[in-house]
């Protein structure tokens, strides 16, 4: 299990090499978007339109973090759920997204596609959000003001500290990881 | 007779809420300490160790500990000797409005399942209410984070299923979503009743501490004995892989109907938080 300090927005040769179990510590621009958000952008890409951030080469965060208090940049800022996700990742990652960030299991479409598309899956601590908060320089809504916290914010991060539990090969870290610690069930 | 103000019970809510979005209490802290102990994965301790950095941040009170601030329940204990100046569902909806929005809490609360608008302000909060004995007025909050609340689930056993049936159904549960719902978990578990009784129970389960046990020590042991065995799934921290999956088993029990055997497993992630206050 290796190590690595990564800058988005990545590149291919960025994924290839990472391996599920790898620590990441990922710094640059990356951005937000939950379910909402997803539907609408892949909304756009199905009529032709851009979508209003660029997706080649881009981290996706899901998450919805809470009110900033004045002065902050954001409030508690963990991951939410992928699977709900599920339904409309491919579609970015044949536009080019790189990577997510989230916590829990993906469907086989979503594995399918990232092996296909060479894309790599980050699991950030799920209800770590005020550790995460740290590691958030900025924050700007870029889209969708109207979804209040589901808004797309563009973010600046410094040492998001991240596991990789799907890489592009088809590993699957919530498979792998438990098979090695089971005893029973 | 007593008399408690309406607007008494609205700030010690406000209150509560806020308190609990922001300090994890010390009985998962040291959970915490027992799963770095019993974990044996590096890469789930590495987790553990996140998780006890995060309570340190947030209990300093300027970012709450999960971003999922969860939607409020409470079990509400009226004294029937109890006089209550104001409207007691008002007064509770109230504190739960001011403490989501004077505290910088996610409003996580759709107005309707279907038609999906958000109420901006939390509410509303989730009541179940019991007129008792006395003159005192006893909350228990919840703030029932979704992610493993989406993990719970019910089944009607059948009698003949047994002890056996209900455990097999509380660690499949645990197998099924375990990993999504932010491990290491708490389980609140209700066995009997009929299908909402249950719900409930499970939930009183999941907002009593972990570290205090069913009086009976026959489901006492059952705790325990579902304690280990979900820890033995190999899920870990986080799904990643691990040996402290559960942190703790709650069970609550109650009479059932003779051809009946319902259980209800409502998951609990590490951010289990609850509180209490009586008036
Ligand atoms: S499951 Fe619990 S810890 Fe995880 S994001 Fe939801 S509320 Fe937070």
């Amino acid at each position: 299990m290796a190590e690595y300090r990564l800058t988005a927005p990545l590149k291919d040769e960025d994924v290839v090499k990472l391996k599920i179990g790898d620590k990441v510590l990922l710094s640059g621009t990356i951005y937000t978007a939950r379910d909402a958000a997803h539907k609408r952008v892949v909304e756009l890409l199905d009529k032709g339109e851009k979508p209003p951030f660029e997706i080649k080469g881009s981290v996706i965060y899901y998450v919805g973090p809470t009110p900033p208090r004045p002065g902050m940049v954001i409030g508690a800022a963990g991951p939410t759920t992928a699977v709900r996700m599920d339904a409309y990742a491919p579609r970015l990652m044949k536009e080019g997204m790189k990577a997510m960030i989230a916590k829990g299991k993906r469907n086989d479409s979503v594995k399918n596609a990232m092996v296909e598309y060479k894309v790599v899956y980050f699991g950030a601590t799920g209800g770590a959000g005020a550790l995460i908060n740290k590691c958030i320089k900025k924050a700007e809504v870029v889209a969708f003001e109207d979804l209040g916290p589901e808004a797309v914010r563009k973010l600046e991060v410094e040492d998001f500290p991240l596991i990789v539990v799907g890489d592009s090969f088809g590993g699957d870290l919530y498979i792998e990881g438990r098979k090695k610690w089971q005893k029973a069930g | 007779m007593r008399t408690i103000k309406g607007a008494e019970i609205t700030e010690a809510v406000a209150k509560l809420a806020i308190e609990k979005a922001y300090k994890i209490g010390d009985e998962i802290l040291r959970g915490f300490e027992w799963s770095l102990e019993n974990e044996k994965s590096e890469a789930g301790r590495e987790i553990i160790r996140q998780l006890q950095e995060n309570a340190k941040i947030a209990a300093d009170g300027v970012v709450p500990y999960c971003q999922d601030t969860g939607m409020a329940v409470f079990f509400v204990e009226v004294g029937q000797d109890l006089k209550i100046d104001g409207d007691l569902e008002e007064s509770i909806q109230e504190g739960i409005r001011r403490g989501y929005i004077d505290g910088y809490l996610r409003k996580s609360v759709y107005k309707d399942p279907l038609r999906r608008v958000n109420t901006s302000d939390n509410t509303p909060a989730i009541i179940h209410y019991q007129i008792v004995k006395g003159d005192k007025l006893k909350i228990t909050f919840g703030a029932k984070g979704g992610g493993s609340e989406n993990m719970s689930r019910l089944a009607m056993l059948k009698p003949s299923d047994g002890i056996e049936g209900v455990k097999n159904f509380v660690i499949e549960t645990v197998s099924i979503g375990g990993a999504n719902a932010c491990p290491p978990l708490v389980l609140g578990v209700g066995i009997g009743g009929n299908f909402e009784k249950c719900a409930i129970l499970a939930k009183k389960a999941a907002l009593r501490s972990l570290e205090v046990r069913n009086p009976d020590p026959f489901y006492a042991e059952l705790e325990e004995e579902l304690k280990e065995k979900c820890n033995a799934l190999g899920i870990g921290p986080m799904g990643l892989g691990g040996t402290v999956t559960v942190l703790g088993v709650n069970i609550e029990v109650f009479a059932c109907h003779l051809v009946a055997l319902p259980v209800a497993v409502n998951i609990n992630c590490h951010a289990a938080r609850h509180g209490e206050i009586i008036l």
